[in-house]
């Protein structure tokens, strides 16, 4: 089975949110939620300064608080290559994988039901990057199976330094960032 | 060669339309690839167009799901997409959605600019302009009844028109933005430009950005060429006065002393003549008046540079020496709004000759010569002729080198009655209050006029001052004039609608011909649809009309654009040659050889203000869309961490500005931040919207154009300068 993660080269991403936009028009998003989002980092002082512009969203984790803490099942390891879902029919809206998610990474959806990222799984089962993946105008995103060796992100992981995002949160996520 | 086309031989052409059509040339199985990419989910349809969401001009495929606009995605055969919209693209879908959008048409009642309306119908709206106009035509002459426009979309409207007597149109897109570069590229080099930028970033071994802010300025074939440089890892050299995000992928980020630009140009000429770095083959080859050219900036030297910039002098030394080492395949980015102090024409031409220095023209990695492609015109009927000089700059009397019309000259013949009255504005998708300088003055010119005429798809604050307010469909619910686009190869791309009107919008053809039936002169636009009209233009020209439709895109022949594929350089000026040393400036009594001359800096206790663009917005053109303002909803005021501090002011605290003439700004959230100087205040233009039927942005943010009270015009061709106000802080409590 694949297991999918996503590696995104912050030296390339220009934070324009083409990726926010994409997510919420691809996945009918309601406006004034998003399941991506931009953090902009920036260390110095001027004029010596240096800056990390990240895409972030769910980083579907090989060790998932937001699954362990679900009371109904709802919150789930899907088999499509791991991609962490969330059942809405079986979700009850209470919160308590917000609350364990260390990347702030879900919402409640209008409707009632916690949401955030699915790496666009009705995409990837036909083949396709996710929807911030392929919209980039600045190709820093890829997408693929991280159990693969010749996959391009299991090539780029070898070649390049990454880091993720709270490593010391042990939740051992699966987006990846270039540095 | 016959069979191709150069932007600069184009330019000769005086009309649009060209006798023998090229022949279809072979291209790729491609409608395999859009075929591939639709979904196959029922109740989906993929429809290619091209985005006006900024004027880039990219080619898209909407998917309809359902019967609602779902998507927005780049065209794999589109040059200027390739495949991946912007965010503006990608959110064009909030465009057709948004709840503030123009939907039937207005005639005001009251006092102008009170925004009170009566809604009309079609045919009352446009009997009331027609009527109008007639009324000035009898009085005035056509003449006085003048336009203000951007877009493509504009061209059945302006050509009903001109074919009723009109002359004056004019776009901000000059003036106000790249027009500068292209009049210091022209005299230098004799070709402007144009849009896009012949810049060979893909394959360049150096980039120079000056002002230019790639990543947040979204024009999305340049950044997706500039992620590929900061990729290949080649030198990147950013000259900002703020950490841009270019700044941040940059090896070199020059935080210069705003207004100095100049100065720094120069000495990085100095550098490269003094030390002898300068492509001398090409200089001895195609330059004229080298030796001049020299003389004259013998005194920039990187020492007296260092003072006026707050470069110093060996930074100023090692980023020349880096250009030469990449040279030709080298770009000193000319820049597109680079209207910034109103000695810009010369700081542009100043640029052109860095460029020439360092022999990228025409070179690859450099800057290429843009291929087009040949479309055959539709047969319309001639324009009269007027026997009035354009109004704006009458005999080029004004702007010597202005080669297109000045929006600011237009405005200042309505103020001043000459050389003859203006008396009736048509304003077409261009919220001049936000695009020009002072907006005092535009509303005191909007007071002497009998008639205005705004044709916009959003409530812009121009629209809340018109008489008449024609509401038209975004450009996902039109067929529009053909795009024929320049570049490597050319293209044709097809606007064609996708979507319904929502209400009772009309596209900008529609709205020609009812009202050149209106005017009593239908034979000006003698088709029945447009279809008929794009089809014939198509099939005239040898290319294959349902293909269009289905694909979106077809491609231009192939033709070297560079030195390298077989081109021959040669130059439209004067001379024939590269111009160091520029003749026809100084029979006009300008300089020569561009001369540094210093700006006034801020007085005390005032900072400043510097404008730039956000990725998710073009312009006041997107605040109100759903999905872009989701993603900004307002402007925030840029101020270095320390003078925040010096001034107690908190990072997101809200504060207004008062500007040097006392005009104090809707309030705004400061942004503390080290990414920028300690003299300098910045902020994203297009915001602080004062129109209320533009309710979701509605007093969201600060006007920039509010504060531009102050602008100096640039005497060579009538640029209007945005960078030269000073503002201060007032606290909100």
């Amino acid at each position: 089975m694949a297991r999918f993660g996503m590696v995104i080269d912050t030296r390339k991403c220009v934070g324009c949110m083409d990726c926010v936009v994409a997510c919420q028009t691809e996945n009918d998003v309601p406006v004034g939620y998003a399941r991506d989002w931009i953090t902009t980092e920036v260390r110095g002082e001027f004029p010596n300064l240096t800056m990390q512009i990240r895409s972030e969203r769910c980083n579907h984790c090989d060790n998932p608080p937001c699954v362990y803490c679900c009371p109904t099942g709802a919150s789930h390891v899907s088999d499509l290559g791991g991609i962490v879902k969330v059942n809405a029919s079986r979700c009850i809206g209470c919160k308590a994988c917000v609350a364990a998610c260390p990347y702030g990474a879900r919402f409640i959806h209008p409707k009632g039901y916690a949401d955030k990222c699915t790496f666009c799984d009705h995409r990837v089962k036909d083949g396709k990057d996710p929807a911030c993946v392929s919209v980039c105008p600045t190709h820093c995103m890829v997408f693929g199976d991280l159990d693969d060796p010749a996959s391009e992100v299991s090539r780029l992981l070898r070649t390049r330094k990454w880091h993720t995002l709270l490593p010391e949160a042990g939740t051992r996520p699966r987006v990846f960032y270039l540095t | 060669m016959s069979n191709t086309l150069t932007r600069r031989r184009f330019l000769k052409i005086s009309a649009g339309t060209f006798g023998a059509a090229a022949a279809a040339t072979q291209l790729p199985r491609v409608a395999q690839v859009i075929a591939a990419d639709a979904p196959a989910a029922k109740g989906v349809t993929a429809t290619p167009t091209f985005c006006e969401m900024c004027f880039w001009r990219c080619g898209g495929i909407a998917y309809v799901r359902d019967g609602r606009l779902w998507k927005f995605e780049g065209n794999p055969l589109d040059p200027q997409s390739r495949g991946r919209l912007c965010p503006r693209g990608t959110g064009a879908v909030g465009a057709y959605y948004d709840p503030d959008r123009l939907q039937r048409p207005l005639i005001r009642k009251g006092e102008r600019g009170k925004e009170r309306w009566q809604t009309a119908s079609w045919d009352e709206a446009l009997g009331y302009v027609a009527e109008r106009m007639n009324r000035i035509k009898a009085q005035y002459g056509p003449e006085s009844v003048a336009m203000f426009n951007h877009g493509i979309g504009v061209r059945f409207i302006q050509h009903v028109l001109k074919s009723w007597g009109a002359i004056n149109f004019a776009g901000p897109s000059f003036a106000q933005c790249r027009g500068p570069r292209d009049v210091g590229f022209a005299l230098t080099f004799g070709t402007g430009l144009g849009s896009p930028e012949p810049t060979d970033i893909a394959n360049t071994d150096c980039l120079v950005l000056i002002g230019s802010h790639l990543g947040e300025n979204m024009h999305n074939s340049q950044v997706q060429e500039f992620a590929q440089a900061v990729e290949r890892r080649i030198p990147i050299i950013v000259v900002d006065p703020r950490f841009s995000v270019a700044a941040s992928k940059a090896k070199y980020w020059l935080p210069i002393k705003p207004g100095t630009d100049m100065a720094l140009v120069l000495a990085w000429c100095n550098v490269l003549v003094s030390e002898g770095r300068y492509d001398k083959a090409f200089v001895e080859r195609y330059g004229k008046g080298f030796d001049k050219f020299v003389q004259e900036i013998r005194r920039y030297t990187p020492q007296w540079a260092e003072a006026e910039t707050d470069i110093a002098a060996a930074t100023i030394r090692a980023t020349a020496l880096e250009m030469a080492k990449a040279s030709p395949a080298v770009i000193v980015h000319p820049g597109r709004r680079v209207n910034w102090y109103g000695d810009d024409a010369q700081r542009s031409r100043a640029i052109a000759l860095l460029n020439a220095l360092l022999g990228n023209w025409g070179r690859k990695g450099g800057l290429f010569s843009q291929a087009g492609i040949k479309v055959a015109g539709y047969p319309l009927p001639p324009y009269p002729e007027s026997t009035k000089p354009l109004a704006d700059n009458p005999n080029r009397e004004r702007y010597p080198f202005a080669d297109e019309a000045v929006t600011t000259g237009i405005r200042d013949a309505t103020l001043t009655g000459k050389p003859y009255p203006i008396k009736g504005w048509f304003v077409y998708s261009s919220n001049i209050l936000h695009a020009l300088p002072n907006q005092a003055e535009t509303l005191k010119a909007i007071d002497t006029l009998d008639l205005l005429v705004v044709i916009d798809t959003i409530p812009s604050e121009i629209a809340g001052y018109a008489d008449v307010v024609l509401p038209e469909v975004t450009f996902l619910e039109r067929y529009d004039e053909l795009l024929a686009g320049w570049g490597r190869r050319g293209w044709l791309a097809l606007r064609q609608p996708v979507m319904p009107a929502p209400h009772e919008q009309k596209p900008g053809w529609w709205i020609a011909k009812q009202l050149a039936g209106k005017l009593g002169i239908a034979q000006s636009m003698p088709f029945d649809d447009i279809e008929q009209y794009l089809r014939a233009r198509v099939e005239k020209s040898g290319y294959d009309w349902d293909k269009l439709k289905r694909e979106g895109i077809i491609m231009g022949p192939k033709q070297p654009i560079t030195v390298e594929e077989g081109l021959e350089l040669s130059f439209d000026t004067p001379s024939g040659k590269v111009e160091f040393y520029s003749d026809q400036l100084k029979e006009k009594g300008f300089d020569p050889v561009p001369k540094y001359t210093r700006h006034p800096s801020a007085p005390a206790g005032y900072f400043r203000l510097i404008t730039g663009r956000a990725p998710v917005h073009t312009f006041s053109r997107t605040q109100s869309n759903p999905l872009l303002g989701d993603a900004m909803r307002e402007n925030e005021i840029w101020v270095n961490g320390a003078t925040a501090k010096t001034l107690g002011l908190a990072n997101g605290q809200y504060v207004r500005l008062r500007n040097q003439d006392g005009v104090v700004s809707n309030r705004v959230r400061v942004k503390a931040t080290q990414r920028i100087r300690p003299d300098t205040v910045y902020m994203v233009y297009g915001f602080g919207h004062t129109n209320p039927m533009l309710k979701s942005a509605y007093l969201k943010g600060a006007s920039a154009a509010q504060l531009t009270t102050r602008y100096a015009t640039d005497p060579l061709m009538g640029g209007t300068s945005i960078h030269g106000n000073f503002v201060t802080f007032v606290k909100e409590d």
